[in-house]
């Protein structure tokens, strides 16, 4: 599997991670080189085995609908690197003249 | 030259807590031994991101008191180190990244509250690949760490500052995390014992997630026992995280005796490959003979898709993570690089703060996720977890434990294998299928190759860790291995 520039961008855009021109490089023969390896599991015929996402055998771990105590709000923000009137403080995604679309 | 505080330092927990129960040695005066330890050497061994001497003393006095009360707990006036991916209230969390600079969390991990509960020492946070992505602790946004053994090799990862704390007498037992190896392999790296335990076994809330499904905390320590003891205390339920099994937990520690006639160990052929260091082959086969020699039986298995573990696990794992890793985009915590727009403040927030193994798995992971690719990676490796799993369910109807070598080959030296990301994650190869099935394993001493530890692996049955500990027991007990430590030597 050989990965072209545009997939790597593509990719970092989807991840929301900026990249540098020197690392698209970079990570285009790194990722390809992995996904070389990777391919080995095309040789398991895998078509009537069973996905396994988890391990335990638990399904739909419920407690009861209690009231109980949350983190307090202030100990939630300290670590915000910005925050307004109780709340965490982002750029405006829509409209404005800095927004963004969605 | 052995001092009194190098022989402080080298004490098993088992042998510290009757010393401080006959009140021969206090609290206060194992952690000053420790944290002068700390204070000498680890400048140059890189094994704690932050040492927190003022809370350490404190808890020690604390556990005097409590034991001059004559009521302490297990772990009361032990000093433990705590990977810096475990959530504290009173230091910084990190997890290694820059990401995470200064970050201080507002609720302490289940396994920490109950260390405190249980009355330990906590000397501080102890260095890790970071977001606990790596084989030689190389990958720590801050240092590296340096083996005790050998000051050029790696002490493994990504818990490399635990095992290595432990290993050069920096603290007496520390808790790491385990995704694909990461407390057996630097265990193995550096001369010591570690253990995952069954996914499940112990509250994963408050670790920093790297990859949900294959994520454990557990102990290092220098003895079986002591690991066993430790386990015990941090194991159980937990209503904060609602993938912690409600199975009893037992006393580990309690169960270590008795030889090993008529338990069946099984060896399985894969577990050999190209590449493997002869030292290893050697040790590993003389700990088998003495395994046998101690009574039980040798049954050879079959684990057919050990091959594809490696595989699976390099699209799990970053898939996972890609998806954990989300939260970290200079909102809510941790450190922001502003722009002009949200997006790009993203995009700026982590193309920064992310160093270049943890972007390179969240890439792998978001390809493998992505619209065209999900079937024939995300879904194919899940498919073919189920075969890793299956190999293990049908192991378990002829033995009750399997044993392997930790690792293919000894601790390698700094920087031999950052330039070729895939050839470090083949550190791997003997620790992931555990993972990918969630059952318990241990790495412990077994030998030297080349004057560097060499780790004897051994897997259980799910939620049966205390078999597994019962033959790491016997085989620790007719050994010399864990009565051995490194010369390390400071500047004091």
């Amino acid at each position: 599997m050989t990965l072209s520039r545009a997939d790597v961008e593509h990719v970092a855009a989807l991840a929301r991670l900026g990249l540098t021109t020197d690392e698209v490089e970079t990570l285009r023969e790194q990722l390809s080189s992995i996904l070389d390896h990777i391919a080995m599991l095309d040789r398991l015929d895998t078509a009537t085995i069973p996905p396994t996402a988890q391990v335990i055998p638990l399904t739909n771990v419920l407690r009861d609908d209690e009231e109980r105590p949350s983190l307090p709000r202030a100990a939630v923000l300290a670590n915000a690197p910005r925050q307004t009137d109780g709340f965490f403080e982002v750029h405006a995604v829509l409209g404005g003249a800095d927004g963004e679309e969605a | 030259m052995p001092s009194a505080s190098t022989e402080l330092a080298f004490l098993p927990a088992a042998a510290a807590r009757r010393l401080l129960g006959s009140r021969q040695v206090s609290a206060v005066e194992l952690a000053e031994a420790h944290l002068a330890r700390i204070e000498a050497l680890d400048a140059d061994l890189g094994c704690y991101l932050h040492v927190m001497g003022e809370t350490a003393r404190s808890q020690a006095e604390a556990a005097d008191a409590r034991i001059k009360a004559g009521s302490p707990a297990p772990l009361t006036g032990i000093p433990v180190a705590l990977k810096d991916v475990l959530c504290t209230t009173d230091a910084p969390t990190t997890a290694g990244s820059r990401i995470l600079a200064g970050f201080r969390s507002p609720y302490d991990a289940t396994v920490v509250a109950r260390l405190r509960d249980a009355g330990a020492v906590v000397l501080g946070k102890a260095n890790t690949d970071e977001f606990a992505m790596g084989s030689s602790n190389e990958n720590s946004a801050y240092k590296p760490v340096r083996n005790p053994w050998r000051r050029e090799r790696v002490p493994g990862g990504s818990s490399g500052g635990p095992a290595a704390a432990v290993a050069g007498g920096l603290a007496t037992l520390a808790l790491g995390s385990d995704t694909g190896g990461s407390i057996r392999q630097p265990a193995g790296f550096c001369g010591v014992v570690g253990v995952k335990p069954t996914y499940g076994r112990v509250s994963r809330y408050g670790l920093i997630a790297f990859a949900s499904s294959l994520d454990q905390i557990g102990p290092f320590a220098r003895t079986v026992e002591d690991a066993a003891m430790l386990l015990t205390a941090i194991a159980g339920p937990d209503p904060d995280d609602a993938t912690s099994v409600p199975v009893p937990v037992p006393d580990f520690a309690a169960t270590l005796d008795g030889d090993l006639r008529g338990l069946r160990i099984g060896i399985a052929r894969e577990y050999n490959v190209d590449g493997m260091e002869p030292g290893v082959e050697v040790a590993v086969a003389a700990a088998i003979r003495r395994l046998e020699s101690l009574g039980a039986e040798l049954v050879e298995v079959s684990l057919p898709h050990t091959e594809y573990a490696l595989a699976t696990y390099y699209i799990t794992a970053p898939a996972e993570a890609s998806a954990n890793l989300a939260r970290f985009y200079g909102v809510r915590y941790g450190s922001v690089v502003e722009a002009p727009t949200l997006l790009e403040t993203y995009q700026r927030t982590r193309g920064e703060g992310f160093g270049p193994e943890v972007k390179r798995r969240i890439m792998l992971g978001t390809y493998a996720l992505s619209s065209g690719y999900y079937d024939a990676y995300y879904v194919k490796a899940q498919k073919v977890r189920t075969l890793i799993k299956q190999d293990f369910d049908r192991a378990w109807e002829s033995v009750d434990v399997i044993v392997a070598p930790t690792s293919p080959t000894v601790a390698f030296h700094l920087g031999a294998r950052t330039t070729d990301p895939y050839q470090m994650y083949l550190a791997d190869v003997f620790t992931i299928p555990a993972n990918m099935a969630g059952i318990p394993g241990i790495s412990i001493p077994c030998g030297f190759s080349d004057g560097l530890p060499v780790g004897l692996q051994l897997l259980g049955k799910p939620f049966d860790e205390a078999t597994m500990l019962k033959v790491a027991h016997a085989y620790e007990q007719a050994e010399p291995w864990h009565t051995m430590h490194p010369e390390v030597s400071g500047h004091a």
